[in-house]
């Protein structure tokens, strides 16, 4: 008998079939560039265009510069803008923070009269419109004569950051094993020291992507800020103003700082927490 | 009122404890001497507020009703952490953003004890984990979160540990090696354990002493032996192994022993092993304390006759039959197959017989099927 050949004739598969197999294979990763890029190209835009050699309007891209990144403040009252956005952001967020934290600690660990209505009141100013929020502030504060500015503006943004914070700190809370608290009390912990030493630990991460979120939010709201500020002018309400003559290349600049800022802050919270789970 | 009872020691003392939830009593009219330096079992099913006994002890939960003593002291009122006990969770409940050495050192820090490496590292060997000291405890197998959470209560030294269904988590193999383990851990240290279990067979190889709990009360209190050979109620005969319940009634006595009348048939039981009340009982009788015999053979002891194998189950180191009797109720019978005696075949006409001491009898009203229904290894939590 002679040695059989192993079959040679292995069918090759149409142009057509394997490119499907291909598609069908890859799909989610096809999806993902698409939608990455979808998400990404204004940032990309903003952030192309901060290096743009723009003069006063920056809407055509007339060769490339570093003056812009060199010389953020260069256009007029940017950074004047930028820094009241900071300053109010920073005093909402502290405010905010410790305030929906203790609401969140009274709600989710406390039985009171009275909770489930505080619990779903504490979502209203989430969804009630922004514009009407902001109008409705900026009418409250005149009829106690209190001029719009920087506190109003500021007591506003605290409002409006509260809720956003019970919810996020809530959620941390409630999947808090409370036997960890009742470990810490049973060995010799009493309650200020229970809190410090495993509560708030546990709950930390929550507080601060909590302080996050509400900063995030004061830093980049315009409709609320443009009703109760006044003369005060903010970051946003500059951009918007700016809009009308020409938005200068240090918009861009700051726009595209302040991504890159929230990007690091990311990545760090992400390695600090992969180290502390080492 | 409430002050620090750190240093209180001796026997813990519950009196009158009552537990209500709303309407419903979780504990009820408890009374209860838990003796210095013994291993003390709560056993029970679920729901027999066994945990909330223990909840109490370690302050977590306050008693509607009664007191607490430790020695001469009152804690009923004080805060968990004015108590000179400590307890492992259910689940360990070790702190997840500490290290295992941090984890262990946390009541040692908060007393404001000096020397805590010596005194961690010391605990680290005696559960022998000295090399996890800087992991967190997500790192850690369940056997190993469980001794450091053992470790991380008794590094304090309490007056009393304890232990909430320490070895609920674990798998058979590893149970049966940690109940070695904390056995012989207690014996080193010397501490008063209370340990509660819906695991029976648990409770019987590590507790000095069990007291089985029933619907908020106890049912019985004793050595896993006096338990077992000499239970009160059917809930404990059922509940602790199994337990063949006969109907009876008491036709006299003969010096230590009653002479009980089962279905025609007379046999003898000791005295001190009644708990009947008036002449109905339940005689009771292990099923490995049977033994079977076919209608010649001779045999001594107390004797039912008229039997017939309804089912053999062969299960390696014992054989268990099932008989049925004339008066329409089924035995169990475990033998031994230790005796190269060729084993019964189903449809064999038989008499069963075992020694009068063996016996035990309960009231004649109670509800033979107590006990029996829960399946322990299933319900888990309370």
């Amino acid at each position: 008998m002679s040695k059989k050949v192993v079959d040679a004739t292995i069918p090759t598969i149409p142009m057509m079939a394997r490119f499907q197999r291909w598609f069908g294979r890859n799909l989610i990763r096809v999806y993902m560039v698409l939608a990455f890029t979808y998400l990404f190209i204004p940032v990309a835009y903003t952030f192309a265009f901060s290096f743009n050699d723009s003069g006063k309007s920056n809407l055509i891209w007339k060769g490339f510069t570093l003056d812009n990144w060199k010389n953020p403040c260069g256009a007029p009252e940017v950074c004047t803008a930028l820094a009241n956005s900071i300053k109010i952001g920073l005093l909402a967020t502290i405010f905010s923070t410790i305030l929906g934290t203790m609401i969140a600690f009274a709600i989710g660990r406390h039985k009171f009269k009275g909770r489930s209505t505080s619990n779903l009141l504490i979502f209203l100013p989430m969804a009630t419109p922004e514009i009407v929020l902001g109008a409705s502030l900026l009418s409250l504060f005149l009829v106690f004569k209190i001029n719009p500015g920087f506190w109003p503006t500021v007591v506003a943004h605290v409002m409006f950051c509260i809720s956003f914070v019970v919810v996020t700190v809530k959620a941390r809370i409630a999947s808090l094993d409370p036997r960890l608290e009742q470990a810490a009390m049973d060995l010799y912990a009493n309650e200020f020291q229970t809190f410090r030493r495993v509560t708030l630990p546990l709950v930390a991460p929550g507080i601060a992507g909590a302080a996050l979120l509400a900063f995030s939010l004061s830093f980049d709201d315009f409709i609320i800020t443009n009703f109760n500020s006044g003369t005060v002018s903010t970051f946003p309400k500059f951009v918007y103003t700016a809009a009308a003559r020409g938005i200068p290349a240090q918009a861009n600049v700051i726009g595209s700082g302040m991504f890159f800022l929230a990007l690091a802050i990311v990545i760090a919270g992400q390695f600090v927490n992969r180290r502390k789970a080492r | 009122m409430s002050f620090d009872a750190s240093s209180a020691r001796g026997d813990l003392i519950l009196t009158r404890i009552t537990k209500e939830y709303g309407d419903f009593k979780a504990v009820d009219d408890l009374t209860l001497t838990i003796p210095k330096g013994s291993f003390f079992a709560l056993l029970g099913p679920s729901g027999c507020g066994k945990t909330t006994t223990l909840r109490m002890i370690a302050g977590l939960e306050e008693p509607t009703v009664g007191s607490i003593h430790l020695g001469e002291t009152d804690i009923t009122t004080t805060k968990p952490y004015q108590r000179p006990i400590n307890t492992v969770f259910q689940n360990y409940a070790l702190f997840p953003h500490l290290t295992i050495f941090e984890n262990i050192a946390f009541g040692l820090r908060r007393r404001g004890i000096k020397d805590v490496d010596a005194a961690v590292n010391k605990v680290l060997n005696l559960v022998e984990l000295p090399h996890l000291a800087g992991r967190k405890p997500t790192q850690l197998s369940g056997g190993q979160q469980q001794r450091i959470a053992l470790a991380r209560a008794i590094v304090n030294r309490p007056a009393l540990l304890l232990l909430d269904e320490p070895l609920g988590a674990l798998d058979l193999k590893l149970r049966r090696q940690m109940q070695i383990e904390l056995k012989w851990i207690q014996k080193e240290v010397g501490l008063t354990f209370v340990h509660v279990t819906h695991d029976q067979e648990e409770a019987m190889t590590m507790a000095d002493t069990i007291a089985v709990m029933n619907e908020g009360q106890i049912e019985q209190m004793g050595s896993p032996a006096e338990l077992y050979d000499n239970p009160e109620t059917a809930f404990v005969a059922n509940f602790l192994g199994q337990s063949n319940l006969i109907k009876g009634t008491i036709s006299g006595n003969d010096g230590d022993s009653i002479i009980a009348d089962l279905y025609g048939q007379k046999i003898s039981l000791p005295k001190k092993r009644s708990h009947a009340v008036d002449n109905s009982i339940y005689a009771g009788i292990r099923p490995e304390k049977f033994r079977i015999s076919l209608l010649n053979t001779p045999v001594s002891g107390n004797v039912l006759s008229g039997g017939h194998i309804e089912d053999v189950s062969y299960i390696g180191v014992s054989t268990q039959y099932q008989v049925a009797m004339p008066w329409g109720q089924e035995l169990i019978v475990f033998e031994q197959n230790d005796d190269g005696v060729a084993p019964f075949n189903k449809g064999d006409a038989v008499n069963i017989s075992w020694e009068p001491i063996f016996t035990f009898a309960l009231r004649g009203d109670e509800d033979v099927t107590a006990g029996s229904e829960v399946n322990p290894e299933v319900l888990d939590e309370e």
